[in-house]
């Protein structure tokens, strides 16, 4: 089909051709085309079936609202075609329909099922016997829905920028009040942000033949230092936050003064075959032709209760369109236009509307009647043949941002709209959205609106106020003037033969189904809503909520404004929920060492934050080589905090249990942290540097809350310490092992004998050229030295110590050797009640000290006073390993749970440590683990089971 | 919930870059009765108004600092670093209206 002559309003590029598919076949279009509109131009006229009755729908607004244009492009289901800019070599394919659009299996429903198959009908009918639903349910589901997803679909990967955008005045809507309020708050001097969802700003204004004032308009804007977001939704209001999709961005727009101009949405007319493809709202109709060059059909018949309709219609036949017929509801009113209309060739049909739409697959004629106060026909009526109805059954302010703000919406019977009562500081009303829907009250309104965000920050001067008041003034006027009387279209008008009459097209209900569900006693919106599902489908309610409220009101007598609308919530816009998820948010840590590990086959995994060796392939056998020889180990992970001023020991005094002003240069004690409750958050080893500073080592996981924590103290007490997190700028390396001392001994110059550099000292000093701090602890139970050195030169000492003959060990070994001497890890084997009494962790704690330090006066409570578990050390005779986490069972009584379990290697034992009840927490005492199918025999043994004296440590 | 916060140091930025430290109390300058220790460790206020709170700069300069904030409409009325912070005792008394009880 070829398209109307050009002319500078249309968006389309003519000479840029595009091609693509529907349904396999090939089609072309245009450049600045939507999907839709080039399957339009080709001759396509089904675009889906729908929801419940699989009956064929046709496109309705040409803005990418409805539901009726759904689509699946490449593989990607819900996508709207008449929103969706076409795109050169897109797959488009129907939902919703089996084989095919044009026969689909399921509309028997629509023939046979139809007058059986009310609302609840499926749950009423199908709930006995309870246990066949959910048999039925698998095949209702599946007659029911839009769309499905593929079995398989490609990978998509989200790349979603998220992006923050501070201003001073956000105007909500580019149409002619949206653009009026940004212009004139930016001359002002505000900081102005305006979110459009069209391709460009303009609105309406773009579609009624002013897109050079609405181009003009929006250049003024740009000119102003205005930042245009176009394409893009706003999805909610959230205390002063505006959430805008645009593209692959999601923007968080905050303002502080917020402008909704989001306009109002054209509302269909209710009537039996009112979904009949060929009826769309008469602003689609008129989009269609003068944005994408498209005649809407040969032949147009106009349906309206307000001026809106009539003004499309001059404009469609101001684009040479043929307009046959034009029926308004209302008797008398807007002659002018109607004159216009005649001279034009159409014939007026007044006080009348349209009763019946009729046409197999596609609309054919329609009957125009006059009707009664409840919409039934009086006479036959005319019948007009027509492949295109538009119909203006007046507009519904699109005041879901306003709500959410805390607006109220009242019905103004002379208005015949809910209009929104904007209640919230900060944001306020402009254009149709509040009722002035007019250019010229539109423009007045967006300007004050942007002149009165802009006056309330402190912009502008008392002549920009006085000129707002005056504005207002001529608003006032303007409106008083203006006022053209507008009707309300019939809940169903109906020539009283039946059929379907939709009040919502996304959800297949019908004005029948509406009074059903009111007879049966849903009769408040909010239950007619659920029952019925009106307005909860993908158009949310923009092209049926007003329907689906009158329908009501015709039902329970109520007037509009006392059955009301339903609760507005986010987001406003379809948002794909890939975009609100977006990029994954994950900060991978890799030590300065990563590359080697990887090139030594190690198998890495999540240890928090950080990506850790935890094996080189065998586990077993590298704790062996620990206990054997020597082996080294990436401890980088650690925390590390450097406590450093003239109050750093009492600072640390203040903080852990134990006494650290007493700890000698050079010197390593090892700490617990606890919280003010008595309870182990962290433990690790605390080093004098010298008389100042202190080098504070963490658990891995736990560097960031003790950082946290320290600073959080430091700022509450003001003491004279500067504190510096160094957990990423240092590498660590440990290496253990009866032969550590003698590979330390040649690589440094230092003294490493146990009378020079003896357990828990700390010395600084080189290894292998690299300036070290070398702390003699041993976490592994061996000999051992951590080196801590900066991550520059971790790779050269990792690599020297390895030729010397260490063997590298994982996380893994790290885990056997450590339990073999039954050290702790915090937060495994520790929960948020372990103190350190309940942890055999009591000597580490000193109520001698003079300081209350964190946790001491809940501690204080608590000695002795036997904990409700201890820890323990276990072995399993019969050589299982039960799961961590397993139960501690007495007859029936669960009394404990194992923390930590492994086969250890160099004993040839399974050990273990367990949380148990007091009684059990002595030496020889056995225990009962029961851990899933199994039973569990196990000893408890409270000493370490390697080296209980701590002899090979010191040696 | 989204509101902004003024973080001493770097400016005004939005909540989520922050943690909350919950409500300010003062520690107990010497040993505490059981019950006051009590009230300390597991008893708060929860205010239904002014509040004067701990935040920390967690995704920007990680500092500590204090707020008082409407816990009912989340306006925050002041930030400042420890010891800049007004004395507590002056701005409770400039808002006992505030104060749920």
């Amino acid at each position: 089909m070829s398209r109307l002559p050009q002319h500078p309003g249309q968006r389309i590029d003519l000479s840029r051709p595009l091609t693509f598919s529907f349904d396999g076949r090939s089609h072309e279009g245009f450049a600045g085309d939507t999907i839709a509109s080039a399957l339009y131009a080709s001759g396509q006229r089904v675009f889906s079936r729908s929801f419940k009755y699989h009956r064929k729908r046709g496109e309705v607004c040409f803005c990418g609202r409805c539901a009726n244009s759904l689509v699946q492009v490449d593989g990607a289901p819900g996508v709207r075609a008449c929103g969706e800019p076409l795109q050169a070599g897109m797959r488009v394919e129907h939902q919703n329909a089996w084989p095919s659009l044009d026969f689909d299996v399921m509309a028997a429903t629509d023939r046979f099922g139809g007058p059986f198959t009310p609302p609840g009908f499926y749950y009423k009918t199908f709930i006995r016997p309870r246990r066949l639903w959910p048999v039925y349910e698998r095949v209702l589901r599946r007659a029911a829905g839009l769309g499905r997803l593929p079995e398989r679909q490609a990978e998509r990967s989200w790349e979603t920028e998220y992006r923050r955008r501070h201003c001073d005045v956000a105007v909500l809507g580019g149409g002619f009040a949206g653009l009026s309020a940004a212009l004139r708050a930016a001359e002002l001097g505000a900081d102005v942000v305006l979110v459009d969802d069209d391709v460009e700003p303009g609105g309406d204004l773009l579609a009624e033949g002013e897109h050079e004032r609405a181009r003009d308009l929006a250049a003024r804007c740009a000119e102003a230092g205005v930042e245009i977001l176009s394409s893009a939704s706003a999805l909610g209001y959230f205390d002063g936050l505006v959430a805008v999709w645009q593209g692959d961005t999601l923007c968080q727009v905050r303002a502080a003064r917020h402008v909704a101009a989001t306009g109002a949405l054209e509302q269909p007319l209710v009537f039996p075959g009112n979904d009949l493809p060929g009826v769309m709202l008469s602003g689609g109709a008129l989009r269609l032709a003068a944005l994408y060059g498209i005649a809407p059909g040969e032949s147009v018949v106009v349906a309206t209760c307000e001026r809106r309709g009539l003004e499309n219609a001059l404009h469609l036949q101001g684009l040479g369109i043929g307009v046959a017929a034009v029926a308004d509801l209302r008797g008398r009113g807007d002659e002018d236009l109607c004159e216009r209309l005649r001279a034009g060739g159409a014939e007026l049909l007044r006080g009348m509307t349209v009763v019946r739409g009729r046409g197999r697959g596609g609309l054919a004629e329609v009957t125009i009647a006059r009707v009664d106060a409840a919409g039934r026909a009086q006479g036959r009526g005319r019948t007009i043949p027509c492949d295109c109805l538009a119909v203006c059954g007046g507009a519904a302010p699109a005041s879901s941002l306003l709500l959410q703000a805390g607006a109220r919406a009242a019905f103004d019977q002379q208005a015949n709209r809910f209009l929104p009562v904007p209640a919230a500081a900060g944001i306020s009303g402009a254009g149709a959205v509040v009722g002035h829907e007019d250019p010229g009250s539109g423009r007045l309104s967006g300007s004050i609106a942007g002149a009165e965000s802009a006056l309330a920050l402190g912009f502008g001067g008392r002549e920009d106020r006085a000129f707002a008041e005056a504005e207002r003034a001529r608003l006032e006027q303007v409106l008083a003037a203006g006022a053209s009387t507008r009707q309300a279209p019939p809940a169903l008008a109906t020539d009283g033969r039946g059929g379907k009459a939709f009040v919502d097209l996304d959800e297949d209900v019908t004005a029948k189904d509406v009074a059903y569900a009111a007879a049966e006693g849903y009769d408040s919106i909010e239950l007619s809503k659920r029952y019925t599902t009106a307005t909860m489908g993908p158009s949310q309610g923009r092209f049926s909520q007003l329907a689906a409220v009158r329908a009501l009101a015709e039902e329970t007598g109520l007037p509009m404004g006392q059955v009301g609308l339903t609760t507005a919530r986010p987001p406003w816009a379809t948002v794909p929920l890939g975009v609100l998820a977006g990029r994954p948010f994950e900060s991978a840590k890799r030590s300065a060492l990563h590359g080697r590990h990887s090139e030594l086959g190690a198998n890495v995994r999540w240890a928090g934050d950080w990506r850790r060796a935890y094996d080189y392939g065998d586990p077993a056998a590298e704790a062996l080589a620990v206990h054997e020889g020597a082996g080294l180990i990436d401890v980088s992970t650690l925390g590390k905090l450097i406590v450093r001023g003239g109050e750093a020991e009492e600072f640390l005094d203040r903080l852990y249990p134990n006494r650290m002003s007493s700890l000698k240069q050079g010197r390593i004690r090892y700490g617990i942290l606890t919280s003010e409750a008595g309870r182990i958050s962290d433990d690790g080893t605390i080093c004098r540097l010298d008389a100042d500073t202190f080098y504070v080592t963490t658990t891995s996981g736990g560097a960031d809350s003790v950082e946290q924590w320290f600073s959080r103290w430091l700022a509450d007490w003001q003491l004279d310490v500067s504190l510096s997190d160094v957990t990423q700028g240092v590498a660590a390396i440990n290496l253990a092992g009866p032969r550590s001392r003698e590979i330390l001994a040649r690589l440094t110059g230092l003294d490493c004998s146990n009378e020079a550099f003896p357990y828990l000292d700390a010395q600084h000093g080189e290894v292998a050229g690299v300036p070290c701090l070398l702390l003699r602890i041993g976490f592994t139970g061996e000999l051992g030295y951590e080196l801590h050195c900066p991550l520059a030169n971790a790779r050269q000492l990792w690599d020297v110590i390895a030729a010397a003959g260490a063997q590298p060990f994982g996380l893994e070994a790290q885990r056997i050797l450590r339990l073999q001497k039954q050290h702790i890890l915090v937060g495994q084997d520790t929960d948020s009640e372990s103190t350190p009494f309940s942890a055999n962790l009591g000597w580490s704690v000193n109520l001698e000290k003079q300081q209350s330090f964190i946790g001491r006066w809940a501690l204080e409570e608590k000695t002795g006073v036997e904990p409700s578990h201890r820890l323990v050390g276990f072995v399993c005779s019969g050589g299982e390993v039960p799961t961590e986490g397993a139960a501690i069972i007495r007859g029936k009584l669960v009394t404990g749970q194992v923390t930590s379990a492994r086969r250890s290697p160099q004993l040839g034992q399974s050990i273990g440590l367990a949380m148990v009840a007091p009684g059990e927490a002595v030496d020889g005492a056995t225990i009962e683990i029961s851990d899933q199918d199994r039973r569990i025999a196990a000893t408890v043994t409270t000493a370490p089971f390697y080296d209980p004296e701590g002899e090979v440590v010191r040696s | 919930m989204s509101f902004l916060l003024d973080c001493p140091n770097c400016g005004a930025r939005e909540v989520t870059d922050f943690g909350f430290g919950g409500e300010a109390s003062s520690r107990p300058t010497s040993k505490p009765l059981r019950r006051e220790l009590n009230r300390y460790l597991y008893v708060r206020r929860n205010v239904a108004g002014r509040q004067r709170e701990w935040w920390v700069h967690r995704l920007g300069c990680r500092q500590w600092f204090l707020a008082e904030r409407d816990t009912r409409t989340n306006e925050v009325i002041w930030t400042a670093l420890p010891a800049d912070a007004p004395v507590p005792g002056e701005v409770d008394a400039a808002n006992v209206g505030g104060e749920g009880r």
